[in-house]
């Protein structure tokens, strides 16, 4: 991608996610909290971020595959459920994807 | 007002955006492996200021995704500030450049602190001072992020790799347990989001399966009379 682009790109996203918060201040409170808009934009993170998660620990371009990542979000996911502090979590999963890379 | 309350307010505000900060190194360092400068890492932090869409943004073209598919997966992110607003407008009542300057501010960690203030001048102050702290403290460490990975060699590389999905991970694992509102039903969600994405992976664009897992959202069912809000 060119710097061009990518420029494009930072500042077109940080406009638009700008504009998202000023409608809640403009828009009428009513537009928003339809019963059936308020309860999509209460679910989208979990969609989204779910999707995220999967394909940022197995997707290789259009390819599925195991390595280390997939390692290093098992780790993870064990150490948010001892309640782990985030910094924690994120060097635990570090670690084993370095030892995977490491080890293969 | 209360001098204890408004020492409170402000103490865990800091303590917000150390918290927050943390997040900021693990962006610059995402930032940086997907091929963005330290100055787009940094102007991203400074104007977008909502970091899962900044991390799905870096993520998306991370995976190969394209700039649309970035784009597109950041806004809609970006929708829950929306109605964020939506719930601090009584709180703050901002007025003509106000609303301008208050937009920028509003995100998860400023409409909790504030909703939970005790009443309207606490509120006030929650904002400000968790909106300074939290910016203030997520742009320095995106830097220290962008910069510091600059430095990396190929194990380390392979470190960073998985820190992403862990750091997605730890952003979606609190919507996941109770106490946050109907937290089964958003663990249904989240396995949907992730289920379509992983099916979609081999015959779309790399990042286009990330937004066709919104899809996942009709899981949810019908909205519930005085359905229990996200904050």
């Amino acid at each position: 991608m060119s710097s061009g682009t990518m420029w494009t790109l930072v500042l077109g996203a940080s406009l638009g996610c700008y504009l998202l918060k000023l409608a809640g201040l403009s828009v009428p409170a009513r537009w928003v909290e339809q019963p059936y808009v308020a309860r999509t934009v209460d679910f989208v993170p979990a969609a989204l971020l779910a999707a995220l998660v999967a394909v940022q620990a197995v997707a290789s371009e259009q390819e599925l595959t195991v390595d280390g990542r997939l390692a290093g979000l098992a780790v993870a996911a064990l150490a948010l459920a001892l309640r782990a502090p985030f910094i924690v979590v994120l060097v635990l999963a570090g670690a084993t994807g370095a030892l995977v890379h490491v080890l293969a | 007002m209360p001098d204890a309350a408004r020492t409170a307010v402000l103490r865990d505000a800091i303590g917000l955006g150390v918290a927050v900060g943390l997040y900021g190194v693990a962006f610059g360092a995402a930032a940086a492996a997907a091929g963005l400068d330290a100055w787009q890492a940094l102007v991203m932090s400074l104007l977008m200021f909502t970091g899962a869409s900044q991390f799905a943004l870096v993520g998306v073209l991370g995976a190969g995704g394209s700039a649309l598919a970035a784009a597109g997966s950041a806004l809609l992110l970006g929708t829950r500030n929306t109605v964020y607003g939506v719930r601090l407008l009584p709180l703050l009542r901002p007025r003509g450049l106000g609303r301008v300057g208050t937009a920028h501010w509003v995100i998860d960690e400023t409409t909790a602190m504030a909703v939970a203030a005790p009443d309207r001048r606490l509120a006030r102050v929650a904002f400000l001072a968790t909106g300074a702290s939290v910016y203030l403290l997520w742009n320095a460490t995106t830097v220290v992020g962008a910069l510091g990975s600059a430095a990396l060699g190929d194990t380390a590389q392979a470190a960073l790799d998985a820190v992403v999905p862990a750091a997605f991970l730890a952003l979606l694992w609190p919507r996941l347990r109770t106490p946050f509102p109907e937290a089964a039903v958003q663990r249904r969600v989240a396995l949907g989001g992730a289920v379509v994405a992983l099916a979609l992976t081999p015959f779309v664009p790399a990042g286009v399966q990330v937004i066709a897992a919104v899809v996942a959202v009709a899981l949810a069912g019908r909205p519930r009379p005085r359905a229990g809000v996200a904050a």
